[in-house]
């Protein structure tokens, strides 16, 4: 498998991750889904829920997109890139404590708390040493590119890599709403969850981990 | 934290009603007169068990003065939300408020027969953090631990109102008052909320110089205790409605929401209407619009008496009022427990249609002027007062004592501190049960009972039972 290949199964494989964890929001939707007597709302909170955490991606993938122009400090990026999201990993360890705001936010604004609980969590984060790699796959001969075509297909894949991301975790995250709604019922909900706290954290310290030895 | 959730954290009511019945219960044990301390009791009910029926274990406090009134857990099936991220909290925790000394306990009850003392509030803390104080009803919830309290601040409790303020669910650390915009609410007693509908429902009793050292009846007899309900909008912490019951129905105080958050209603009973000495149910719902409405969908009439075998509080009226003190729910939604603990009686209505209910079963014990005896041929203080239906709906416990010095008032000369259980028909009916018979210690009365793995009156549901 090519890095390039290997980096945006990374991109489906955190997606899937992050959508079956009930704590990005799955089973908020079976919940509207049963309030209502109507599965066609379990739909609609997805879509909201999706609508958030692309958001969350975009929101902090594009920043390092605009970095990018300063092509000769790509992996000087990296390298901070990686180290940001360790820090957060250490700290997430740290700092076992849940984000109180989170619990101010309306169960009516599915995608607000969505997009809110993404970014308190680094999910967004966690995708920037992959995406960052994905862009230099992609440049490896476009060295003399002009800034303006650079930043163009940089910020292609930064709206791909999050739709991508996103697709995967609202796919695997619906197709369990879905279990639970139709078959499983809810008593799976207090069965299949599992504390990721700590592996969270783990993870990101891995994914910025990986990202430093690859510059290597 | 756990690794998984709790498993006495469930989804639904449904599969909450489904669980492993309870074996062990926790009761409050207060000292009328403050002469001892108060305490927690553990309550063997497993009838399989060698001790059942009896207190295995006690654990008393190191203060005098505090009384017991209710109790809750720092944590509950609502922290299955993702919303509110607490998913791996243990239901491990008693928050145990002294309503006279407003000094809070933390029982950890882990191993509920070596139960101890986890923290100690002192009352100045809650006084300097809140501006509040005589802490009451706990529910866990979204942002931590809520705690209602029935006084502002000062010595008598009348600087500025009562309301509810907000604990930390893992360190038990007073985080401030939960009210942005409380409108016209200034008295303070019970509330409850449906967690999905993001509302929140809250009653009033009266302010501490109208309950500390007893009834007033002037205060009373013109109209001065609560009888309003208020509706907030839960996490924007605003009062978005107060709805006057009538300034007869004085004392609005249990609020029971329908467990399944799928629906919109939910009951509030009233202690005394002053017209007519009736206890009432209030029946409560959101429209569709969004604000609310209530109904009296229940009287329940007061029984006339001889005036020489009344206490001189109801000699005037010659009449036994039914005095509505507390209300539970069935998981099922299904029956509605009042107790009336002026008449001795503990009816059962179904509740099927909440503008509807039906008197389904009825027991009598104690009461004013009557004393109707255990069937196991022993006496019962007072009445039927704080309720707690065990998850399953199959079994009703009760205490007898209302608040120390209203004790006396309504039932000069009595004492002791009981708790009794009823079992309940195949479809409905409530019979006592002979065998389950407690007397607490000498000198010690009973409140709030806690089962096991959450109860009635505990657990927030957020989401719908089909």
């Amino acid at each position: 498998m090519t890095t390039a290949a290997a980096l945006w199964w990374a991109v489906v494989a955190s997606g899937i991750y992050h959508g079956v964890n009930p704590g990005m929001g799955w089973p908020l939707a079976v919940s509207a889904a049963l309030m209502e007597r109507d599965y066609r709302n379990l739909y609609k909170a997805l879509t909201a829920l999706a609508a958030g955490h692309l958001l969350a991606m975009a929101a902090i993938l594009f920043p390092f997109t605009a970095l990018l122009v300063l092509a000769e400090w790509q992996t000087r990026i990296q390298v901070g890139a990686a180290i940001l999201v360790m820090a957060l990993g250490v700290y997430l360890l740290i700092n076992r404590r849940h984000p109180r705001f989170l619990a101010r936010v309306p169960p009516s604004r599915l995608a607000l708390w969505s997009f809110l609980a993404a970014m308190a969590h680094g999910a967004g984060l966690m995708l920037v040493p992959i995406y960052l790699g994905i862009c230099r796959t992609v440049e490896t001969d476009a060295g003399h590119a002009a800034a303006g075509d650079l930043m163009a297909g940089n910020a292609g894949t930064a709206v791909t890599v999050a739709l991508a991301h996103t697709a995967a975790m609202t796919l695997s995250g619906g197709a369990i709403a879905l279990g639970v709604y139709h078959w499983l019922g809810l008593k799976f909900l207090s069965k299949g969850w599992f504390n990721l706290d700590v592996v969270w954290a783990l993870s990101l310290i891995a994914v910025g981990g990986i990202s430093l030895l690859s510059l290597h | 934290m756990n690794l998984r959730p709790d498993p006495t954290f469930h989804a639904t009511p449904k599969l909450a009603m489904e669980a492993p019945a309870e074996t062990l219960a926790f009761t409050l044990m207060l000292s009328p007169d403050g002469s001892q301390p108060d305490g927690l009791a553990v309550v063997d009910v497993d009838p399989k068990s060698k001790t059942y029926g009896q207190i295995v274990h006690q654990v008393i406090m190191p203060n005098t003065g505090d009384e017991f009134h209710h109790f809750g857990w720092n944590a509950c099936s609502s922290a299955l939300s993702p919303l509110t991220g607490h998913a791996f909290l243990e239901r491990r925790y008693l928050i145990i408020p002294g309503i006279r000394s407003s000094r809070i306990y933390v029982i950890d009850v882990k191993e509920p027969l070596k139960a101890k003392i986890h923290k100690i509030i002192e009352p100045e803390e809650v006084f300097a953090k809140t501006g509040y104080s005589r802490p009451h009803t706990i529910h866990c919830g979204p942002e931590g631990i809520y705690v209602s309290t029935l006084g502002g601040g000062g010595a008598d409790g009348t600087d500025g109102p009562p309301g509810i303020f907000i604990m930390d669910c893992e360190t038990f650390e007073i985080l401030g008052r939960y009210e942005m915009d409380r409108g016209q609410q200034d008295k303070h007693y019970d509330f409850w909320w449906n967690l999905p509908r993001d509302y929140m429902v809250s009653s009033e009793w009266g302010l501490p110089p109208q309950f500390e050292n007893g009834i007033v009846p002037e205060d009373l007899l013109s109209n001065k205790y609560g009888h309003k309900i208020h509706f907030w909008n839960l996490r924007e912490r605003r009062n978005v409605q107060t709805i006057d019951l009538g300034e007869n129905h004085q004392m609005a105080l249990e609020i029971r929401p329908a467990h399944d958050p799928s629906k919109d209603y939910g009951f509030c009973g009233v202690v005394v209407d002053t017209t007519n000495l009736q206890g009432a149910i209030f029946t409560w719902w959101q429209k569709d619009d969004g604000t609310f409405e209530a109904k009296k969908t229940l009287t329940i009439d007061p029984r006339p008496e001889k005036p020489e075998n009344l206490p001189p509080l109801l000699q005037g009226f010659e009449a036994v009022p039914p005095l509505v003190t507390d209300i539970d729910l069935s998981l099922d939604d299904k029956y509605l427990y009042v107790a009336c603990w002026g008449m001795g009686e503990m009816h059962q209505y179904d509740v099927s249609d909440p503008m509807n209910p039906k008197l389904a079963g009825k027991v009598e014990i104690g009461g004013i002027a009557r004393g109707a005896k255990h069937p196991n041929g022993k006496d019962f203080a007072y009445g039927p007062q704080m309720v707690e239906i065990s998850r399953d709906g199959k079994r009703v416990y009760w205490t007898n004592s209302l608040y120390s010095t209203w004790d006396d008032q309504f039932y000069p000369g009595d004492d002791g501190g009981q708790m009794v259980m009823a079992n309940v028909g195949e479809n409905g009916g409530l019979e006592l049960d002979k065998d389950f018979y407690i007397e607490f210690p000498k000198g010690y009365r009973s409140h709030q009972i806690r089962l096991e793995g959450g109860d009635c009156s505990t657990d927030s549901f957020c989401y719908p039972s089909v």
